[in-house]
């Protein structure tokens, strides 16, 4: 269920099944015993998909046009579970603010990741201890995470209205304000998860030849062209792959608002996933939260297939 | 060293030095303000006391040191049974991860069953749709599993299970078989040895590196989970520390919380401080170079 570091982050095309068979060895079991003995190590992997990763897929398409809960049959309900969800007025709130949360979360943690790589590729000392310190955050369980900004954002005695004062400017209200508690979450959310997307980068940036960079220095080029001509074109694939994990990632955002702010003040932090788990959850209406979690499905399936497309077919 | 975008000769002038030492400061104190000094701060709260915490502007070093308060939380949380727990569930579903995916993979790489490929492939797929999106259905399958019909609500193997189900460890083990030479499986058979001797004795001894990232990952993931434990465990008693912290959070007073937290990430930290290579390995393993 958990989608781990690594997962989201292969970005290595898988290779082609080889077509020619190794060769067989004599005098142990034929055909017939090989694959016996293959399905008999494939068994358990295959019960435990049939079960939970499978069965579960058909199963959710089933039950979005089902009306589900634990005491009655289901039933079937046509297209009553999602005319129910297009007339929630908290459905489009849950959208925008979940599309809100990605678009600051590609702002900030797009762009901060790679600058910081670069940066600190360029260093001559102390490389190990930012590369440490960045990725410290992203070993750290998510409700820590969580539990431990809420109390830096508290607005009196907290970390970052105290920070705020040292320098002399306002404090905000951070999480109790409609207008800046997304923006608080995304900031939580871009500290957490960085340390990932910024090793990453780094391991691309000093994949880069040194030859190209001495090169264009011998032709002239100034830094920003060197930046430009260089270091973006052999990381843009990178940056792309990595983009697309971030769209699919953020857009299924629950643990910060859960933890932080269970989705106010005024329900300006109700993201789709959020509003999914009232529905199933709460509400008991799991035919309702089906219907949702297919049409989060079909938000993010183009993003998902394009990325197995790139990795796939990247020669 | 490989050359970067800035060569030593350029660093190596007034201007050049100058530039470097300045971006190298503030590029030290950012990284000191944002990525230490949130570490420094929960533990230097967690001993101060609940009023101390109260103050505004807050204290920077606690007036009196209450250290103590690491135990009054262990106790007052009852931390030792949530560690437990965790401990337990973390280490299980390594354990079932490596049990059924290992074998699997080396079928998959090594044995090539019929319609192998076929499996590998419904196996990828999964990998297409977001974990949320089957939140609702799989947690219905726990709550009556098909054939059985058992209710794996608040057992650990509701947790385990599903976890072994895991495309992308199946995908990187095979992918790592690959590259085991033939030859020496053939010797090995020419030698007497059976298909799991084989595969034992044989070929995962010279797997350490995946299966040291495969492991890795596996308990850091578990140990970090929420939302789906949050839903398979709602008996507080089988509850991981994660859900139990977050349960605890609106009723404890802040300096046990904070204690409670700092207590919470240290495993993963000193996971992290151990083996930083191998997850190093893990993040760009294969990543970076189709």
């Amino acid at each position: 269920m958990t989608a781990t570091l690594i997962e989201t982050t292969s970005l290595r095309r898988p290779e082609k099944p080889a077509r020619r068979r190794g060769p067989r060895s004599s005098g142990r079991p034929g055909r017939f015993g090989d694959n016996l003995t293959g399905y008999g190590f494939l068994c358990a992997a295959l019960i435990c998909f049939a079960l939970f990763s499978w069965y579960p897929i058909i199963r959710g398409v089933l039950l979005s046009f089902q009306q589900v809960d634990f005491v009655n049959p289901a039933t079937w309900v046509g297209w009553a579970n999602f005319q129910k969800l297009f007339a929630d007025p908290l459905f489009a709130v849950a959208w925008r603010n979940t599309l809100y949360f990605t678009l600051l979360a590609l702002v900030f943690g797009f762009a901060i990741p790679f600058v910081v790589a670069m940066v600190i590729n360029e260093f001559r000392h102390a490389k190990g201890f930012f590369r440490l310190v960045v990725y410290l955050p992203v070993m750290l369980p998510p409700v820590v995470t969580a539990l431990l900004w809420k109390w830096f954002y508290d607005p009196g005695p907290g970390l970052f209205n105290t920070l705020l004062h040292a320098v002399n400017l306002p404090g905000l209200s951070w999480l109790d304000s409609s207008s800046t508690s997304m923006l608080s979450l995304v900031l939580v959310s871009t500290w957490a998860n960085m340390g990932s997307a910024t090793l990453i980068y780094l391991a691309a940036l000093g994949g880069i030849p040194g030859e190209l960079y001495e090169a264009s220095e011998l032709d002239g080029a100034t830094i920003w062209q060197r930046v430009r001509y260089i270091t973006i074109p052999h990381t843009r694939f990178v940056l792309l792959v990595m983009m697309l994990l971030q769209i699919v990632a953020t857009m299924q955002v629950f643990t910060e608002p859960y933890v932080m702010t269970g989705g106010g003040p005024e329900d300006s932090t109700v993201t789709v996933l959020l509003l999914l788990y009232r529905y199933a959850f709460v509400y008991n209406d799991f035919g309702t939260a089906s219907a949702m979690s297919l049409l989060l499905f079909l938000a993010l399936g183009a993003f998902s297939a394009l990325y197995l497309r790139l990795t796939r077919t990247r020669g | 060293m490989n050359r970067t975008l800035l060569s030593d000769n350029q660093l190596r002038t007034l201007h050049g030095r100058l530039g470097y030492w300045v971006v190298f400061s503030c590029a030290f104190i950012a990284f000191a303000v944002a990525f230490v000094l949130p570490f420094v701060w929960m533990l230097l709260g967690a001993m101060k006391s609940a009023p101390e915490l109260a103050h505004v502007p807050p204290t920077i070093l606690p007036e009196q040191w209450h250290p103590e308060t690491y135990s009054d939380a262990w106790s007052f949380m009852e931390l030792a049974k949530y560690f437990g727990n965790t401990v337990m569930i973390a280490g299980g579903a390594w354990l079932v991860q490596l049990a059924v995916d290992v074998p699997a993979a080396y079928a998959l790489s090594k044995l090539r069953p019929v319609l192998g490929n076929w499996i590998l492939g419904l196996m990828l797929a999964t990998l297409m749709l977001p974990a949320s999106a089957l939140l609702v259905p799989t947690y219905l399958t726990i709550t009556d599993v098909p054939v059985v019909h058992t209710n794996m609500i608040n057992q650990p193997g509701a947790i385990w299970l599903p976890a072994a189900a895991n495309a992308f460890n199946i995908y990187l083990l095979k992918r790592f078989f690959d590259q085991v030479p033939g030859e020496l499986i053939e010797a090995a058979t020419i030698d007497g040895a059976g298909r799991i001797t084989t595969m034992v004795r044989v070929v995962l001894p010279l797997s350490r590196p995946i299966l040291a990232v495969v492991s890795i990952f596996a308990i850091v993931a578990a140990w970090k989970d929420f939302i789906w434990p949050l839903l398979v465990l709602p008996d507080p008693g089988a509850q991981t520390l994660s859900v139990a912290l977050n349960r605890f959070a609106p009723d404890t007073p802040i300096n046990l919380l904070l204690a409670g937290l700092v207590l919470a990430s240290i495993p993963m930290v000193a996971v992290f401080l151990v083996f930083q290579r191998q997850i190093l390995a893990g993040l760009t393993a294969g990543s970076l170079k189709g």
